[in-house]
């Protein structure tokens, strides 16, 4: 599913420059799981929500960027910031019409309704804009290589690692440093009590559905220049979105960020030293992290 | 202050109260005593809006309120310290204190919170889960007086407590009753119960057997913990 630059030398494929390269590969591929998998797990946490078609706002963000640079000539840079924005606005739509109205019921229902939504998602693209990926260019001064101390590393790789990280970091601070934060780490942690103490968790949940949803989205949009724009680019993808949440622990916001970089190397590693298992090792690395933390790197126990 | 009138409450087919029907009045504390599964922290959830399978009326402040959602309960003015402490772990004491809104004038400043609780003052920027049991404890109390909720609804408060901070919390329930804040209160310390009290209900199979005041609660308290099972 990535397009995979393999920088291998000739000789040993021990060779630190290339375990470098792979690294940064890693980081970068991390970057989009580490947005996307945050956005799912604040809606898991504020909802109790598993939002299926989280694969499909990654995927709608990168669609979008291509559709926005081809019909109205809006730039990466722009793309950034609108298509964010565009998203936040149909997660909202979606949570008003939609997964509102299924809150009260078992989880079952949001899961299959958002499962729903996520198939009508990728038949709608597919039936506007076929299944052959759309094209985008890297955008201008981020194309090619750098020299950093003897690695070429790709720019594009590192400004995805970049970026992504400092998007985290502006989340934590929202987080931990906002009122608005603390009632959403409030209500993830345990709404009813949230509600208890007066506070009016129905009212925060619209808006923190569409940020998981435009977070996601964003992360489509950094991914539109590096991997395939496709209908169907979220199907796998939220799967391990799935898998690194519970590697990082349900319910865990820093949980979520910290697998998804740590899942992304271990595809970089995989692809680079064991070919065709890459996909499997995420899955040995879950599987591993269930049986001797059954909650998650960050979870709590009592959550598992 | 709060007025209940033919609860009963049940989870699915079980029915864990039965027809009770009981008044706190401002400034009085009313415990609730009976065996473990005798329904009385379902009691306290079902008033603080948490256990909706309920038939028969809340009433607080004479307004009835069972139709109402819990956060609306919490600003109209009841405070909740659930058994178990219901401290956020991924939040600070400092913010722990200041998450629930001020729903009344009579509400706690910080600064008195920390005079009160110099243990909470230390610890202000620790995590929830950091904190002993007992500091959990004080700061679930600390924050339904700075909430500064009329009626407080404590389960088992002085669970797991050293005594001397018992003593501490016994104090403050007394003087916070002087300014017509009524408590209604689930123990099993019965030293505890009797040295706050004004009235006792004894609730056993959902059902409450006896109301009693402190005076004759206290003149049968071998017969009463024997029946009982405390």
């Amino acid at each position: 599913m990535t397009r995979v630059v393999h920088p291998r030398t000739f000789g040993s494929d021990l060779n630190m420059t290339a375990f470098i390269q792979y690294t940064v590969q890693g980081l970068a591929a991390g970057g989009f799981y580490a947005l996307a998998a945050l956005g799912l797990a604040i809606i898991f946490g504020a909802l109790g929500v598993v939002n299926f078609a989280h694969g499909s706002a990654y995927m709608l963000g990168a669609v979008l960027s291509a559709v926005l640079l081809t019909t109205l000539n809006v730039h990466f840079w722009a793309a950034l910031v609108i298509v964010p924005l565009l998203m936040f606005a149909f997660g909202i739509l979606i949570e008003r019409l939609l997964v509102r109205w299924l809150l009260r019921l078992d989880v079952l229902y949001n899961f299959l309704l958002t499962f729903g939504l996520s198939l009508v998602l990728v038949d709608v693209v597919k039936n506007l804009y076929g299944v052959s990926g759309l094209p985008y260019e890297q955008p201008a001064g981020l194309q090619g290589l750098i020299h950093v101390g003897g690695v070429t590393l790709p720019k594009y790789q590192l400004f995805v690692f970049v970026f992504s990280v400092l998007v985290c970091v502006i989340v934590w601070v929202l987080l931990t440093r906002t009122r608005a934060g603390m009632i959403v780490r409030a209500a993830t942690e345990d709404p009813d009590r949230a509600r208890a103490l007066g506070i009016n968790v129905s009212r925060w949940i619209t808006p923190v559905f569409g940020f998981g949803i435009a977070v996601a989205a964003l992360s489509g949009v950094l991914a539109a220049p590096f991997r395939a724009i496709t209908a169907t680019m979220g199907t796998n993808f939220v799967i391990i979105l799935f898998a690194i949440v519970v590697i990082g622990g349900l319910g865990s916001i820093l949980g979520a960020v910290v697998a998804g970089f740590l899942v992304g190397l271990v595809e970089a590693y995989g692809q680079a030293y064991a070919g065709t298992f890459a996909q499997i090792a995420i899955f040995i690395l879950m599987v591993i992290v269930i049986l001797v933390r059954p909650a998650g790197l960050f979870g709590r126990r009592d959550a598992a | 202050m709060l007025d209940i009138a033919g609860l009963s409450a049940s989870y699915g087919e079980a029915h864990v109260l039965n027809d009770v029907s009981l008044t706190v009045k401002p400034g009085e504390v009313v415990t609730l005593v009976g065996r473990n599964g005798a329904g009385k922290t379902t009691l306290l959830r079902a008033v603080m809006g948490l256990h909706r399978d309920i038939e028969g009326s809340i009433s607080f402040a004479g307004r009835r309120i069972e139709r109402l959602s819990p956060n609306a309960r919490a600003r109209a003015g009841i405070g909740w310290v659930p058994d178990d402490r219901g401290i956020y772990a991924s939040l600070t004491v400092a913010e722990n204190l200041t998450l629930p809104p001020v729903v009344h004038e009579s509400a706690w400043s910080t600064e008195k919170i920390y005079e009160a609780f110099p243990v909470l003052a230390l610890r202000r920027s620790s995590m929830g889960t950091q904190l002993s049991g007992g500091e959990q404890q004080m700061l679930a109390i600390a924050r339904v007086l700075r909430m500064g909720s009329r009626l407080l609804l404590l389960d088992e408060p002085s669970e797991g407590l050293a005594p001397v901070i018992v003593q501490r919390i016994a104090e403050i329930i007394r003087e916070i009753t002087t300014h017509d804040i009524a408590v209604l209160l689930i123990e099993q310390n019965v030293k505890f119960a009797t040295t706050v009290a004004d009235r006792h209900y004894l609730l056993a199979q959902g059902r409450i057997v006896e109301t009693l005041d402190n005076a004759s609660f206290q003149a049968r308290e071998p017969e009463l913990l024997k029946h009982l099972g405390i």
